[in-house]
């Protein structure tokens, strides 16, 4: 960590990228150097989503970009992701630590198309629920211009974080996920 | 099924398109019985509001047959309900503070962005009213999926006439609201801005929750008369200066509590309004507000004001001054519907409320496209179009 923070926003809303580098690597496993962060409030027990969380097989149900994930054994899984240009990108992720009904950090093995590592915390928010954060470093595939097309066809990791944990709480308050379809063939329509 | 679809500026279409279906536990398909065209579907019918495409179904005031349910719904099939315009979960934290409008998850996750950047902050759904709320198909047609079946939709008593209880889906509770955001005090006088169905509602909330007088300002002569009825004074603001009028009929004070029920369609030819309607079309400024600034400056000092009616972006000249120097207080916001519906409901079973004189016009679905032109060009005496799907269209 720095040795002095200039306030209490957390270091994902840093406008100084250095004060980012200076701190990530006291945050999570250095995977990476792009960091993405997100809160969401979800009206749910802490336990009850991290349970729901640490079950890698329930992820793709709100992630919409995970292709799928194969739990390999308590620590170890294989991710399959969705990548600009009908292309998908492929690590094995290992929990590096965990506090039940707290938080979950994570990072890639070597060999991962995309290194990163990151951490969701659960922290509990009285009458509110819980607040959930994830923090993710990666690096991306082509650097910038990786990015910038990504985030042309919206799979940029801080757009598709923010909206898989609106899902996450979706799904965790309501039982659903929205869709304004009319149909079940409209919204395969739109992915087409 | 038939249903009325928005295909550009004062273009709306009847089109054959799929039938809904239910796609999540908690939904409801509903059979159209009746349907109503909004005020602010007039804004959508004059391209005011963004994010608007080709073939989306409109309407958002509509009850109907419960005719399918998900698992998780709570109706049964043929009981008949209203549904509110708002789609909201009944479980998120706003919801549990019966701040309905401000669900979190009514809101598709990929569409929350749009209001995220605009508002900050992302708001429930709305029913058949821009892809910026969610996209949703609207209830102007013959059928209509209907999420979270379990916390909107209100199921009527049979027995009781469609009409009678229709604008339980958004204009009552939203005239009902305006007037309860203007935090009514007995012996109060009380302005309104527009006569439209929401003016029309507050002005009788307005009484209902102690007024002592209602002064409602229009420039359509047969919509005053319709608030006179209701005991309201007038001011037709062609005829009369509304600023001056105001003071003059509360002895030099001002109303304690101004409800502007125009919104971002407002009429009338003054300065700020011509300015707000050139930059409106140049896309400088979305928004023509003069009756909110008449409000600020009409009401009385340390006064309320009550803003039911719609904005959807950016105005200037919001008289920041007046407001803090009066010490104002500004209550508005998209209604909270089900909140409202069910003591309403009572209201208008046990004969408080009666909003059927508000119905000029009742056509089928097939001739929506006639009613909101019919609509937008003759306010005076057009107070509200009803559309039913099971009517014959007219030759």
């Amino acid at each position: 960590m720095p040795d002095q923070l200039a306030d209490d926003a957390p270091l994902t809303t840093a406008r100084d990228r250095r004060a980012v580098d200076d701190a990530t690597a006291a945050l999570v496993e250095d995977k990476g150097d792009t960091l993405v962060g997100r809160a969401v409030t979800i009206n749910r027990r802490a336990d009850e989503l991290f349970a729901y969380f640490r079950d890698f097989a329930n992820l793709p149900s709100f992630m919409d970009s995970v292709e799928r994930i194969e739990v390999l054994d308590s620590r170890r899984s294989h991710w399959v992701v969705k990548a600009p240009g009908g292309r998908t990108v492929e690590w094995t992720s290992v929990i590096t630590e965990e506090a039940p009904g707290s938080f979950i950090a994570w990072a890639s093995e070597e060999g991962a198309d995309v290194p990163n590592s990151g951490r969701v915390d659960f922290r509990p928010a009285g009458d509110r629920g819980t607040v959930v954060t994830a923090t993710i470093l990666y690096d991306p595939p082509a650097g910038m211009i990786g990015r910038l097309v990504a985030k042309l066809f919206q799979r940029e990791p801080a757009i598709q974080a923010r909206r898989d944990l609106r899902r996450f709480k979706q799904l965790m308050e309501t039982g659903e996920i929205a869709t304004a379809a009319r149909t079940r063939k409209q919204p395969e329509e739109e992915k087409a | 099924m038939r249903a009325l679809a928005w295909h550009g500026k004062h273009d709306v279409r009847v089109d054959t398109v799929d039938d809904p279906e239910i796609l999540n536990p908690r939904d409801a398909i509903i059979k159209v019985t009746a349907t109503a065209i909004c005020g602010s579907d007039l804004h959508l019918y004059d391209g005011f509001i963004p994010t608007m495409q080709k073939g989306d179904i409109l309407g958002h005031e509509f009850m109907g047959e419960v005719v399918e349910t998900g698992p998780g719904s709570t109706l049964k099939k043929g009981q008949r309900v209203v549904v509110p315009f708002t789609i909201a979960c009944g479980n998120c934290y706003h919801c549990g503070k019966h701040q309905y409008s401000a669900c979190d998850n009514g809101l598709p996750a990929d569409n929350q962005d749009i209001a995220q950047e605009l508002y900050g902050q992302p708001m429930s759904g709305l029913f058949g009213y821009s892809h910026m709320t969610g996209g949703y198909a609207g209830g102007q047609a013959e059928y209509v999926r209907v999420p979270f079946s379990d916390v909107g939709p209100i199921v009527i008593p049979d027995g009781v006439e469609d009409e009678k209880v229709l604008f339980l889906s958004d204009i009552l509770p939203t005239g009902w609201m305006a007037a309860e955001n203007a935090q009514i005090e007995p012996g109060d006088i009380v302005a309104v801005w527009g006569c439209g169905p929401v003016g029309l509602f507050a002005v009788q909330s307005a009484f209902l929750m102690g007024a002592d007088r209602v002064i409602a300002i229009d420039h359509f002569p047969h919509r005053l008369e319709l608030a006179r009825k209701f005991g309201a004074e007038t001011i037709n603001f062609e005829e009369s200066k509304t600023y001056e009028a105001l003071m003059e009929m509360t002895g030099g004070i001002g109303p304690d509590a101004c409800i502007d029920a125009v919104g971002l369609e407002a009429h009338g030819f003054f300065v700020d309004n011509v300015w707000d309607q050139i930059k409106a079309s140049t896309f400088l400024g979305t928004d023509r507000a003069h009756s909110i600034r008449q409000a600020i400056i009409a009401c009385r000092k340390g006064g309320r004001v009550s803003m039911p009616a719609v904005y959807g972006g950016f105005i200037d000249k919001f008289p920041l001054g007046a407001f803090m120097e009066k010490g104002l207080t500004l209550k508005t916001g998209q209604t909270h519907v089900q909140h409202y519906m069910p003591a309403l409901l009572e209201a208008i079973l046990d004969g408080e409320i009666d909003t059927t004189f508000l119905i000029s016009h009742r056509m089928a679905l097939e001739d929506a496209p006639r009613g909101y032109k019919m609509f937008h060009d003759r306010q005076n005496e057009v107070t509200k179009v009803v559309l039913k799907p099971d009517l014959a269209a007219a030759a």
